[in-house]
């Protein structure tokens, strides 16, 4: 079991690298679908014995984040009518180089954590660690507003890998609401791409300073 | 075992205090049901306040009953001696304030913001009622937030005028600095005597350093509150631009709250250094000696009557600080002294000063401007508005034979009695009673100087030139209080059991048994003399009316100039410049022009204005440097979103790096 569960948080630190080095964004919408119906199926490896709430809690986060919200980003995406990130304020190689330090700084630091048994042997805790990492890294070193959306979803990520230690202690009321959350989030965030496109005729998330005092 | 009524009367006159703007908002904009049935419920359930008070004097009986409240504890609300005593101004110069409210800020030309005043009107006589009565310290400072806040409201309700809203933001501020002082004064005495419950029996048995630090917290606390001098500098700003009864109940009662803290905390702690009363003292004498000056620089007559406020609560500090003293050194009789100028003067500033706002509201109202040199000849205009500005002014200036003159008197028997004796460091003596006595003469040229420029004399202006007599409404709080100041003048030994009653409530934990306030000062005889002053001017204004002697009416500059003006008549400033030269030190008069240059000079203008020591001169060169120091942070907010969250990715990954064992990372890479 914990073999499979490895081989797929290893699948999701390559997305990672991956979602850092490429500058199309449907590509990256299309990693991050994958990554994010990919996570939908760990709730089912973690736990030996199956129960409602971890069922409902895969299916929810695999058409959530598979289906559900990457059609809505290539909705916006095409109403946008962009197809890159032209000029990030890091360059794709370096994001790559800073992902694979965040990874490394990542595992090194799980190894120190004081952790149950049963965490020790899997990767959770360092994927979830290093996916925060890397949507930290989007969103600092994006401006497009797709690519920002982007980041949060790999940060959600992490943040769900983690929530995966905790789901026999965490109410699947706490997993539903934090799901509800991020398509909420997501879906506002569009229909604002929307907007930003058409007052500043482009997706450039530093012509809002403008609005500033 | 007597039934509590007085204390459920203060609790109704509290509940319809609280309630009374309630109903306006309800009504229309325009309407006067509202206004009407505010004053109603205010001066009903004022009434009913009065009468518990004073039913409570009666009896004498120590109530206290215990409100079902979880979230303050188990809150103890209670009546003694000192809290009726300072309940009565409360409901009094509340009920009062209702009723000139309905001539002075009718909603019908108001419709903005009259009920909004009056909601936060009546918010600040409960706030107020609720922290006197009040035995528990949350419950203390729960009224003393609702009357703080209220207070703020009610400063900004003219919020359309900037100087308005400025005043308001500065008060706001030295109002949350005091309570923040009080939260720490509080917590302190949790924390010594294990509970909340603000009993003198709890706290025996403290550190010196304990009670060092209470006294202090709450000189801060209550001193910001109360106006004492290097902390007063929220007060002119906000009692000039509120409305003028709401002035008189911020000047005349609000401030007294603070000199209740103050009382109640002394009357708390046990064994209090001589040196406590020697502060309060100095400290007294500063505020009422620059009180004074400060009010002689001013040209607005609003701002003038704050500063005013300022040395009143020096004057009450002293005795404060005489009491304090006579506890220290075991002298009963300067406990009585001083802490009977204290009490009473509390009551007579509430009365005279509210009487000066009063008629300084009727002034305002008919002659729309506060500045004393736009004024001018409004006596023949509003004969009893200057009339009862008049008796205002003599009670203030501590003249026979009105009120002030008796508390006055008081803190110079008990201040010279002090100064006699041999322990008593001659520290009275020598500081303050030249000092009380400057700064009653200082207040009488100020006061001749308001009189005779606001009153007397030809109007300056136009609007001074076409004012009216106020309302019906306006006057009668304003006879009512007059005859207040003088019933206490005429008669002060019916106020010696009231009297004796705060003060050993007031000496409660201390041993010594205190004499009465008839025992140590002539209270018999100040009423002879004052009654039988009043009856010789009564018999020589009579005895000229009976003459029948008129003066003749002529032109005041009628010696050889064809054409003389308003303009040419002493201004108050003028008057008042000999004195602001000898004072220029603390002053600091700015004048600006006027230019005379060459043979026929260009028409010039020439303005000046005093600015607050403390607000002008320090907090606000100050705050200005320390924006600008802070200016430097702006570089961080650029409005970027993606800096925001690097910040906050720099944040984690230093809390997380705080886990990691990088000396052990460093051993195991050498190792290997």
């Amino acid at each position: 079991m914990t073999d499979a569960l490895n081989a797929i948080l290893v699948i999701v630190l390559v997305m990672n690298l991956f979602v850092l080095g490429t500058s199309r964004i449907l590509a990256v919408i299309n990693t991050v679908a994958t990554q994010g119906a990919l996570l939908g199926v760990i709730p089912l490896l973690v736990h030996t014995h199956l129960t409602i709430s971890v069922v409902l809690t895969s299916v929810a986060a695999i058409v959530l984040k598979g289906v559900v919200i990457p059609s809505i980003m290539i909705r916006a995406l095409r109403d946008a009518e962009i197809k890159r990130e032209v000029e990030p304020l890091i360059g794709l190689l370096p994001s790559i180089m800073l992902g694979a330090l965040a990874t490394a700084f990542a595992l090194l630091f799980a190894g120190e954590l004081p952790l149950a048994g049963e965490h020790q042997s899997a990767l959770l805790v360092p994927t979830s660690i290093a996916s925060v990492l890397v949507g930290f890294i989007i969103l600092t070193s994006r401006f497009k507003a797709l690519s920002q959306v982007i980041g949060y979803l790999v940060l959600e990520n992490g943040i769900f890998i983690f929530g995966m230690l905790l789901i026999d202690a965490m109410p699947l009321l706490v997993e539903m609401g934090v799901l509800l959350d991020l398509f909420v989030g997501i879906f506002v965030i569009c229909i604002i791409v929307n907007h930003i496109n058409r007052a500043f005729s482009s997706l450039d998330t530093r012509l809002l300073a403008s609005l500033k005092e | 075992m007597v039934s509590p009524m007085s204390i459920k009367l203060v609790q109704f006159a509290i509940l319809c205090a609280a309630l009374s703007g309630v109903v306006g908002l309800f009504v229309r904009r325009s309407s006067l049901v509202g206004q009407r049935i505010a004053t109603l419920m205010m001066v009903f359930g004022q009434v009913c306040g009065i009468a518990g008070a004073v039913s409570f004097f009666h009896s004498g009986e120590v109530q206290s009953i215990r409100l079902s409240w979880p979230a303050a504890g188990d809150s103890l609300v209670g009546l003694d001696a000192l809290s009726a005593f300072f309940l009565i101004p409360v409901f009094l110069i509340g009920g009062l304030g209702s009723i000139y409210d309905l001539g002075y800020f009718p909603q019908s030309l108001h419709p903005r913001n009259g009920r909004k005043l009056r909601l936060f009107y009546g918010g600040l006589v409960a706030g107020m009622a609720l922290l006197v009565v009040s035995r528990h310290a949350l419950a203390f400072l729960f009224g003393w937030e609702a009357m703080a806040l209220s207070a703020f409201f009610l400063v900004s309700t003219e919020d359309h005028r900037r100087e308005c809203r400025r005043s308001a933001l500065i008060y706001l501020v030295a109002t949350h600095v005091g309570t923040l002082s009080l939260f720490a004064l509080f917590s302190l005495w949790k924390w010594s005597t294990g509970s909340f419950i603000l009993d003198p029996a709890a706290g025996a048995g403290m550190s010196f350093g304990v009670v060092t630090a209470l006294f202090l917290l709450a000189l801060i606390g209550f001193g910001l509150k109360a106006g004492i001098m290097p902390l007063h500098f929220w007060l002119p700003g906000a009692h000039a631009n509120a409305p003028s009864h709401v002035s008189a109940i911020l000047s005349g009662v609000m401030l007294k709250m603070g000199i209740y803290g103050l009382v109640r905390v002394l009357s708390l702690l046990p064994d209090p250094p001589g040196a406590f009363g020697g502060l309060l003292i100095t400290l007294g004498a500063i505020s009422g000696l620059l009180g004074v000056v400060f009010a002689i620089g001013q040209h607005d007559l609003k701002r003038l009557l704050a500063y005013h406020s300022v040395e009143n609560i020096g004057i009450i500090l002293m005795g404060l600080g005489l009491a304090m003293l006579g506890r220290s050194e075991d002298r009963p009789e300067w406990v009585a002294l001083g802490m009977a100028g204290c009490l009473l003067h509390v009551w007579n500033h509430a009365l005279f000063k509210s009487l000066l706002f009063y008629s300084a509201g009727s002034v305002v109202h008919g002659a729309h401007t506060r500045q004393i040199d736009r004024l001018g000849g409004l006596y023949r205009r509003m004969p009893l508005t200057g009339t009862m500005f008049l008796v205002g002014a003599v009670a203030i200036c501590g003249l026979p034979p009105l009120n002030g003159f008796v508390s006055e008197f008081f803190v110079y028997v008990g201040l010279l009695e002090s100064g006699i004796s041999e322990d008593g460091g001659g520290l009275g003596a020598v500081i303050a009673v030249p000092v009380l006595a400057m700064t009653g003469a200082l207040a009488l040229a100020c006061f001749v100087k308001v009189f005779g420029s606001v009153f007397l004399g030809n109007p300056r202006s136009e609007s001074a030139a076409n004012c009216h007599e106020s309302p019906f409404t306006m006057r009668i709080p304003m006879i009512v209080l007059a005859i207040c100041c003088f019933a206490i003048g005429l008669a002060p030994a019916l106020l010696g059991p009231v009297l004796d009653g705060a003060i050993r409530t007031w000496n409660g934990g201390a041993t010594a048994n205190v004499p009465g306030v008839g025992d140590v000062a002539p209270l018999r005889e100040i009423g002879v003399t004052s009654i039988s002053l009043v009856g010789a001017v009564l018999l020589f204004y009579l005895f000229m009316a009976i003459r029948g002697r008129r003066s003749e009416k002529a032109g005041t500059w009628d010696c050889g100039y064809a054409i003389p003006t308003s303009r040419m008549q002493y201004t108050a400033s003028s008057f008042a410049k000999t004195i602001a030269l000898m004072f220029g030190w603390a002053l600091g008069t700015r004048t600006h022009g006027p230019r005379v240059e060459g043979s026929f000079p260009e028409p010039s203008s020439m303005e000046s204005h005093v600015d607050d020591a403390v607000l002008d001169r320090l907090i606000v060169p100050l705050s200005l440097g320390v924006t600008r120091w802070f200016r430097w942070f702006r570089r961080f907010q650029q409005g970027l979103t993606q800096h925001y969250v690097l910040y906050i990715l720099i944040t984690v990954v230093a809390m997380l790096c705080t886990l990691m064992p990088f000396d052990e990372f460093i051993t195991r890479l050498f190792e290997r």
